[in-house]
């Protein structure tokens, strides 16, 4: 699957990071970096962080 | 199970009835919401949905359609009949339950004996009216009230070019942040042009203004009274449900009603007791403690023994946007006996909150995400190791 944030809505609340930390991190100036190719089995951690996050910026695809 | 009934449809009555489901739940699953439309957030309503650069329809959470429930919209609950199991809505309809999930949320204080005209701000409707009323230029706004939803109201406005003056009848604002961050955030919005008065007092709301109990006069064609929220409990009068002193859903660690096992309650109507807290009864309004609260709820709803149901654990997070300020805090960093800067670098900070005994209770930070995340990481073991 792949994750797509929208960078105009992300806020850095980093609240994604703790559900899914190995999809998403955030950097030493707080901007989000996350990867974008997820494997399947990493789908529940990453829907837990779309619900999480305060902004609905985080999707999947696929 | 049959028949799972939520009451309040906003994130966490939303996040409850999505765990319904996703763990298996088949049968019958209502959600009631006196309010007319589908679950949406609120943090944008005094940010971006008043600035103009978001609608609506982007505040409104995805996926709810996909959700296999009843929503009754428009509908308020008005009684709940434990001994029959029942919840009785103001269009005169009742829902029986096998559980029922509470998530009632807060309304807005009002101001008593306000005229009309004085707004308010809760609920998406609200918000608009506060939009369309900025839109029209005003000469001034007057926010009574510098809590967090007051002074965001009051950096939206300034950036719309709209003349603010905020009062308070503390001597600072954003009383839970202590007074050496306090004082840094009133200064932020001097910085930025706000009129702050604090420590004064208000003798009356009227249409045009407010009158300070010094005799001053505030004019101002906008009035907003942001004095804090209160829980929507009323309805259960009679339940025999028990509240706090504050109107708060008492419940355990499970949130569970302390008096009903097939009541659980979720979002910023409990009361429930935190292992950071040393045990005591909290009520807390941040959105993610409403939206985990929601999860958790709905998950140990369906449990069939209520002894198998899981503890809310998870340190309080919160934040709250002001200019280019992002406040963040986890944990109860307001009970600690200490707060200590110990970092800061021009517009970012760091604080910890801790006991008499120096163990952490809270952290805030100020435009620094990553470091509140570690103090996140910390309180939430410090908070399972307390639990156990
Ligand atoms: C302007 C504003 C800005 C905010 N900003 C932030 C922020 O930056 N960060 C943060 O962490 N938190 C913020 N919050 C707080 C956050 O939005 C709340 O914590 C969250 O909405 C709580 O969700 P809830 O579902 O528990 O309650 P609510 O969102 O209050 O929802 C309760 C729902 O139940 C309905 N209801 C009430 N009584 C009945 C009844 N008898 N029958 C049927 N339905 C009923 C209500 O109308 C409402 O729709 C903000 C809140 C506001 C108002
Ligand atoms: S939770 Fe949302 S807003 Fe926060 S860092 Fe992740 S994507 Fe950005």
């Amino acid at each position: 699957m792949r994750v797509r944030v929208d960078m105009n809505l992300c806020q850095s609340h980093g609240e994604c990071v703790f559900p899914a930390p190995d999809v998403f991190e955030l950097a030493d100036d707080d901007v989000l970096i996350w990867k974008e190719d997820v494997a399947e089995s990493r789908r529940a951690d990453v829907e837990a962080a779309v619900n999480a996050c305060p902004m609905m910026a985080i999707r999947i695809e696929g | 199970m049959h028949r799972v009934v939520v009451i309040g449809a906003s994130l966490a009555g939303l996040r409850a009835a999505q765990a319904v489901r996703s763990v298996g739940h088949d049968g019958a699953l209502v959600v009631v919401g006196d309010e007319a439309h589908l679950p949406y957030t609120r943090p944008p309503l005094s940010k971006q949905l008043l600035a103009g650069e978001q609608t609506h329809h982007d505040c409104a959470f995805p996926a709810v359609d996909t959700l296999d429930a009843d929503w009754r919209l428009g509908a308020a609950a008005t009684g709940l009949d434990r001994a029959s199991k029942t919840v009785t809505l103001a269009d005169g309809q009742s829902l029986t339950y096998d559980r029922l999930i509470i998530a009632t949320g807060c309304r807005a204080r009002t101001w008593p004996d306000a005229p009309g005209g004085v707004h308010t701000l809760r609920g998406i409707d609200d918000a608009l009216a506060l939009r369309a009323a900025l839109d029209a230029q005003p000469q001034r706004i007057a926010i009574v009230g510098a809590g967090f939803v007051g002074c965001e109201v009051a950096a939206t406005a300034r950036k719309a070019g709209v003349a603010v003056t905020l009062i308070d009848v503390e001597a600072q604002p954003l009383v839970p942040l202590g007074a050496e961050l306090g004082a840094r955030c009133a200064a932020l919005h001097r910085e930025h042009g706000v009129d702050l008065r604090l420590g004064a007092g208000v003798a009356t709301l009227r249409k045009g203004g407010v009158d300070l109990t010094d005799g001053t006069r505030v004019d101002a064609e906008v009035v907003l009274a942001a004095v804090g929220a209160l829980p929507n409990t009323e309805w259960l009068a009679g339940s025999g449900l028990a509240l706090d002193a504050r109107g708060g859903l008492l419940c355990d660690a499970t949130l569970t009603s302390v008096t009903d096992d097939d009541v659980l309650a979720a979002g910023d109507v409990v009361s429930w007791p935190h292992p950071l807290a040393g045990g005591d009864a909290v009520r807390v309004e941040h959105w993610t403690t409403a939206a985990e609260h929601g999860a958790l709820a709905g998950r140990n709803a369906l449990a069939d023994d209520a002894s198998e149901r899981a503890g809310h654990v998870a340190p309080p997070y919160f934040w709250s946007d002001q200019y280019d300020l992002k406040i963040q805090a986890v944990g109860f960093p307001a009970r600690g006996a200490t707060l200590t800067i110990v970092d800061e670098d021009g517009p970012r900070l760091v604080a910890e909150a801790r006991d008499a005994a120096g163990r952490l209770v809270g952290a805030i930070t100020f435009n620094n995400a990553k470091r509140l995340a570690a103090y996140r990481r910390q309180l939430a073991t410090e908070a399972l190791g307390a639990a156990a």
